[in-house]
């Protein structure tokens, strides 16, 4: 019989983390350690965008006192080291999540990373049209009577490009349901899926419901379809091991900046044949290799989805972050936000009159929960819990038809990462059993 | 500044209470010129439907729909009851009145003499974020006055 590790046998090789741990943790993270309207802060909106630790500071100042220069460019000295930071980064990325080198594209942010998928598609037809670039360009590309497929529970970021795909090139856009628990309806699933789809977009994870979907039920689905499957991993890379190549989606996209690095750095992975024959997205240079009056040739990935200047001193404070993360094990810190998203749960559903959205105890959630609070509008709960230090997000977290499909209009999310500890959870609980008595409801 | 400077008390009674809520259930007066607007937060969904009547260079009605948190719902109820008797002219100024103290970050002091129950909406100028929830109904009454004059 092989040898696998089960989560059991992986429990006892490496310690879980515990609150000590975390103390230690938020040591490195300055901007933790303050008062907010004299209390201390209580960070849980780390689903919108997460604090740096200084490891990611310091990488990026050490960039621009010591290697600052544009990438790809010039002979001189600095141009070198920053090409070879740059390089290095992407590197680190790729191992990150499991792909090569040449897969692992930069882009500011997620959103741009699904705005390039969707408009390469959407070229991949023009040229298709046009006899240019490569014979596969014709079964790639999007055109009308296909399919695109997207879930109800999208992020706007992973549904608008797809909406507007469907607008330039005449395809439909379908929607795989929710049951009212948040998951997914795979029966559902299976039957809209089907030879016309061209594309299945969907989120590895919630950012309102925290439901992880069933990737792999998804990507054979996709396989059966002949789709090219794209994962929206913004709420799953950052906190949990991931491996695109093990999953075997076709495209993945992330936000650095939900990962405990700055904003303007994203990765977009795509499989090496299809990046290497689809059109670019932005065009410009950098990545062409010849340019006539009237024409250009491009490059092969990842430059040839790079235009213009990149944003390197990001990129390289991204490998930090992804070192940091590394470093504390992903799997250590699933568990722990696992646990802190399941206490969050437990002691919402145990206040009267909050709604919680998505999976109830008991059944697996990331680390955060959105709710709703009866008779107080999102806003209100989210200033009152702001006047006790404790930071959330409030609103329809970008998810307005997953909020119409529910029946809110906002609701308020507290989102946790590895430098959150039980106390957090509790205080923010603790707060929110007082919200509507204060104001009285 | 404390959350109760916020949430005062007439804001509260206001956010439950709301004077002029129910477009569908509310006449406007037979003769009278209205005009109707719709505002959204794009930010929060937060979301009004303002009509005003005017009737011989006065605003004889305002009665609104909307969704939103406790300082939205209050700002409209507060015009509303503020607003009614009022001449098209007062009701601008007021208006006017009513932004300039809530863009000032708390640098304006709101008159009570002019502004009624809405000068406790002072002190919602100290929280940047929620000046806009105070400022919709405002808004989509000016734009519904000068569809009605
Ligand atoms: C699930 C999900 N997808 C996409 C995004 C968009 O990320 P960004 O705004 O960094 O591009 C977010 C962030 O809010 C998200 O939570």
């Amino acid at each position: 019989m092989a040898l696998v590790s089960t989560p059991a046998t992986l429990e006892r090789a490496v310690p879980a983390m515990d609150n000590a741990e975390v103390l230690r943790i938020r040591n490195d993270f300055p901007v933790l350690g303050q008062l907010v309207n004299g209390q201390p802060l209580v960070y849980l909106d780390s689903g919108a965008t997460s604090q740096n630790p200084l490891s990611v500071i310091e990488a990026e100042q050490e960039f621009y006192e010591q290697r600052n220069a544009a990438v790809h460019r010039g002979a001189h000295y600095l141009a070198v080291e920053a090409t070879e930071v740059f390089e290095d980064a992407r590197q680190t990325i790729a191992d990150f999540i499991g792909a090569d080198y040449a897969e692992t594209v930069w882009t500011s942010n997620a959103t741009e990373g699904l705005n390039l998928i969707s408009y390469a598609l959407s070229n991949a037809s023009l040229w298709a049209a046009q006899g240019r670039g490569d014979g596969r360009l014709k079964e790639l590309g999007v055109g009308p009577g296909d399919q695109i497929v997207v879930t109800e529970m999208e992020h706007h970021a992973n549904l608008i490009p797809w909406q507007e795909l469907a607008f330039r090139t005449g395809a439909t856009l379908r929607y795989i349901p929710i049951d009212d628990a948040g998951a997914l309806r795979m029966d559902r699933a299976a039957e809209i899926l089907g030879q016309k789809t061209k594309v299945l977009a969907f989120t590895h994870a919630s950012n309102v419901l925290g439901t992880i979907n069933p990737v792999q039920e998804l990507v054979a689905l996709g396989r059966r379809a002949g789709a090219l499957v794209v994962l929206d991993a913004c709420q799953s890379a950052p906190h949990l091991p991931l491996n695109v190549k093990e999953l075997d989606v076709d495209f993945a996209v992330f936000s650095g900046h939900k990962m405990l690095a700055p904003t303007g750095i994203g990765v977009l992975y795509g499989k090496q044949d299809i990046l290497d024959v689809l059109p670019p997205f932005l065009t410009g240079g950098s990545m062409i290799t010849t340019v006539t009056m009237d024409r250009a040739e491009y490059l092969p990935a990842p430059q040839r989805f790079e235009a213009g200047t990149q944003r390197i001193s990001q990129a390289v404070a991204l490998a930090a972050a992804a070192n940091y993360l590394t470093e504390t094990g992903l799997d250590r810190v699933h568990r722990w936000e696992s646990e802190l998203g399941q206490r969050m749960v437990a002691g919402l559903e145990s206040i009267p009159g909050i709604r919680v959205l998505g999976p109830t105890a008991g059944h697996e959630r990331i680390g955060l929960a959105a709710f709703h609070v009866d008779g107080v509008h999102a806003h209100d709960v989210g200033q009152f819990l702001d006047s006790r230090g404790i930071a959330v997000r409030v609103g329809h977290h970008c998810a307005q038809p997953l909020h119409r499909r529910l029946g809110l209009t906002a609701t308020t999310r507290a989102s946790a990462y590895l430098y959150n500890t039980t106390d957090d959870v509790d205080a923010f609980l603790e707060a929110v059993a007082g919200v509507r008595s204060y104001f009285r409801v | 500044m404390s959350l109760d400077q916020l949430y005062q008390q007439i804001i509260l009674d206001h956010s439950k209470v709301r004077h002029g809520s129910g477009l569908a259930g509310i006449a406007a007066p037979a003769g009278a010129f209205t005009g109707q607007s719709r505002q959204l937060n794009p930010v929060c969904g937060d979301e009004v439907t303002l009509r005003v009547a005017v009737e011989g260079g006065k605003v004889a009605q305002i009665s609104w729909d909307g969704e939103g948190c406790s300082i939205s719902m209050a700002s409209a109820s507060v015009l509303s009851e503020l607003a009614e008797g009022m001449t098209v002219d007062e009701l601008r100024a007021v208006i006017g009145t009513f932004r300039e103290v809530l863009r000032s970050r708390g640098k304006v002091h709101a008159d009570p003499e002019i502004l009624g129950d809405a000068a406790a909406f002072e002190g919602v100028a100290r929280y940047a974020a929620r000046v806009k929830c105070a400022m919709i109904s405002w808004v989509a009454a000016e734009d519904a006055l000068n569809q009605a004059t």
